[in-house]
């Protein structure tokens, strides 16, 4: 895998979670609020302690709705801001991320997976909360789904949350896991100024700002005087029905989609000789690659995509496929989620899309991927049947 | 107040607002803009976040920086603006089913916290912009379209509950007494922490209609009559018998406020972190 250039000197050995809340405080986020819930907690324990250093609010609401609610709320008072939580906390939240998407509102929330639905197993990794990132709250709506696979990663993509946010004014869903979230491993985190740091739009003048027309914003008390509603809007922020509400919401909705190829991340390996093709995310990816390399060793043509966005989904990156690529793979812990959307990109193909889940609160190992890539080109005869979705 | 100060204060391009003739709402907005006009408030100063219900509309049809949040929570959406900007002044325009059933967490930490908001419930004693249905705050035995035979749980009274949860500031007026619910809300504005007004207003098209006080001067009434200017606590046994609710400021207190304290805990912060570097 390609990594990313980091010139700081130090390794550290820290956990995804401090990476998260470290890249957090690096991207100029100055305000959090949450509710403790494993395994996320760490990220509000550590905020608690750093953000009052430098005059930032740390706030712990009374559940998560509150906390998402807060978190817009100081985002529309001129703060960058974000909340963490998992999967029971990130189904509360739903209504606010509704409300976030509507209004426009830049914004972080970061959802370390755990095994589901319900509480489930508190201290399992799972990965599946993509539909519900992607899909959760109700109406059609904008959001952006990134994803991590590293502890170093997850420092660099919550820097790229916080980026997005403010960039489309969209709320930005960081997708973590138990895993990801605990483990530690030894990383060189950035030094000021090395990140791009992207700040909201400032209109030109107060008077007259629109604030639902464009990327542009302005904060309360900056002399605008604006309504923001949840409700279908015009560009002042009034009620809207019939056609301006469609008009809004295609606007909203195609802010982000229009913009794919710049939002949508990847990385890539052996994508130009491959004719088995491996699409992970996130912590299954290392995974992933450790089977290219046996793969590879034994001959097989075998690349890999790693998504590091999840939505919008970068269906650009399945229409250029080389023609020799015959066979897709899909390892994911949970029983089919984003593989639905990889067989959508690849409709009309001639490509054959497997799925391999594992539910078991346990990591899929590169044995299993190893497995499934032998019986999906019957080079090798399986020990373990692949799941068929 | 003139007429020409009150239309500063409104955006006359979302008049007329969606409430009913007969609704009360507006008696509440109008000494909402008399209090900040004796306070002299800057209106680049205000943010006026409303939840959702009849009441949640109170931000559209003021000239402030506002916000239309989603229901109940408004004053977890305000919480968030008032850390953000301690310098604002952050009024809320609640329901009561907004403020003591779907956000009624919300409500109970806010008391708890003493964070500088100014809370107004307005109190209808039932859900007005979904039908008509019981709310906790609708008196036992009273119909809505939810409990056509009159409702068999207890109310809430949202005064007391304000004050077993900690707000500094908690009063109970009605819009029949238009004068004391300016003087009330101008209080409410002052004090530094968490104010809690309760405003009953009349909803003649639900709760009215359902409980024979179909005209709005018969609603404003038995507004009158359900109520009484008392001390919580010396309620005299016969009024509790009728079920008067006391009217009035029953506390009006000073402790530290929390952004207040948030500032402290800030400086104590810095200074822990440099004697460690040290």
């Amino acid at each position: 895998m390609p990594e990313r250039k980091a010139k700081a000197k130090k390794p550290r050995l820290i956990q995804g979670n401090e990476a998260c809340t470290y890249g957090a405080l690096y991207a100029g986020c100055s305000f959090y609020a949450g509710y403790p819930i494993t395994p996320s907690s760490e990220i509000m324990e550590l905020m608690s302690r750093e953000l009052p250093k430098t005059e930032g609010v740390f706030i712990q609401m009374e559940d998560e709705i509150a906390s998402i609610s807060a978190v817009i709320g100081a985002a529309w008072a001129g703060k960058k801001a974000m909340t963490a939580t998992s999967g029971p906390g990130f189904s509360l939240m739903q209504e606010g991320i509704g409300y976030a998407a509507i209004t426009e509102t830049p914004c972080v929330i970061v959802n370390s997976q755990r095994w589901g639905p319900s509480t489930g197993q508190p201290t399992k990794t799972a990965q599946g909360d993509v539909m519900q990132a992607i899909w959760g709250t109700h109406g059609d709506h904008p959001v952006i789904v990134l994803t991590a696979s590293h502890v170093r990663d997850v420092f660099e993509m919550t820097v790229t949350a916080f980026n997005f946010s403010e960039q489309y004014r969209v709320p930005v869903i960081l997708l973590l896991d138990e895993v990801l979230s605990h483990m530690r491993e030894n990383v060189c985190l950035p030094e000021p100024g090395e990140r791009n740091l992207i700040e909201r739009q400032r209109p030109a003048r107060a008077d007259g700002f629109k604030p639902f027309k464009d990327l542009t914003f302005l904060p309360f008390g900056a002399g605008a005087r604006f309504n923001v509603t949840g409700m279908a809007h015009d560009e002042d922020g009034f009620p809207a029905q019939a056609a301006e509400a469609d008009r809004q919401l295609r606007r909203i909705m195609n802010k982000i989609h229009q913009n794919v190829e710049k939002v949508a991340l990847y990385e890539e390996l052996h994508l130009d000789d491959a004719r088995v093709l491996i699409v992970t995310y996130g912590i299954t990816s290392r995974a992933a690659e450790n089977a290219v390399e046996e793969l590879r060793a034994e001959g097989v043509p075998v690349g890999l995509v790693n998504l590091k966005t999840l939505w919008p989904f970068p269906d650009f990156l399945f229409e250029r496929l080389g023609q020799n690529v015959s066979h897709l793979l899909v390892p994911e812990l949970n029983l089919g989620q984003l593989v639905r959307e990889v067989k959508r990109a690849v409709q009309g193909r001639w490509l054959t899309v497997e799925h391999l889940g594992r539910v078991d609160g346990s990591l899929i190992t590169p044995q299993q991927i190893v497995e499934a890539i032998h019986q999906l080109t019957g080079t090798k005869i399986p020990k373990e049947g692949v799941q068929q979705c | 107040m003139l007429r020409e100060q009150y239309s500063e204060y409104l955006r006359s391009e979302e008049l007329p607002s969606v409430w009913c003739p007969g609704c009360g709402n507006g008696i509440i907005v109008k000494a909402l803009v008399n209090a900040i006009a004796a306070l002299s408030l800057r209106r680049d100063d205000v943010v006026l976040v409303g939840g959702i219900g009849c009441s949640g509309r109170t931000p559209f049809i003021l000239d402030f920086n506002t916000m239309h949040t989603t229901h109940g929570r408004a004053l977890a959406f305000a919480t968030g603006i008032k850390l953000a900007r301690p310098e604002l002044k952050v009024i809320v325009a609640m329901g009561d089913g907004d403020a003591s059933a779907i956000g009624g967490n919300h409500f109970i930490h806010a008391c708890r916290r003493n964070i500088d908001l100014a809370a107004i419930i307005f109190n209808n004693a039932i859900y007005g912009q979904t039908g008509g249905q019981l709310a906790p705050t609708t008196p036992q035995g009273k119909r809505s379209t939810t409990s056509l035979l009159g409702t068999i749980e207890p109310n809430f009274d949202l005064c007391k509950l304000a004050l077993g949860a900690g707000a500094g500031f908690v009063a109970r007026t009605t819009v029949f007494d238009f004068h004391e619910l300016i003087e009330t809300l101008t209080r409410a504005l002052t004090h530094k922490g968490f104010s809690v007004v309760e405003a009953l207003t009349p909803c003649p098209t639900y709760f009215g209609r359902m409980n024979d006080l179909r005209e709005p001067y018969e609603m404003l009434h038995y507004l009158k009559d359900q109520t009484i200017p008392q001390a919580l606590e010396d309620v005299p046994d016969e009024a509790a018998q009728m079920k008067r609710l006391p009217t009035g400021i029953f506390k009006d207190e000073q402790r530290m406020e929390y952004t207040e304290l948030y500032s402290q805990l800030c400086k104590a912060a810095k200074g822990a972190a440099v004697s460690s570097s040290e």
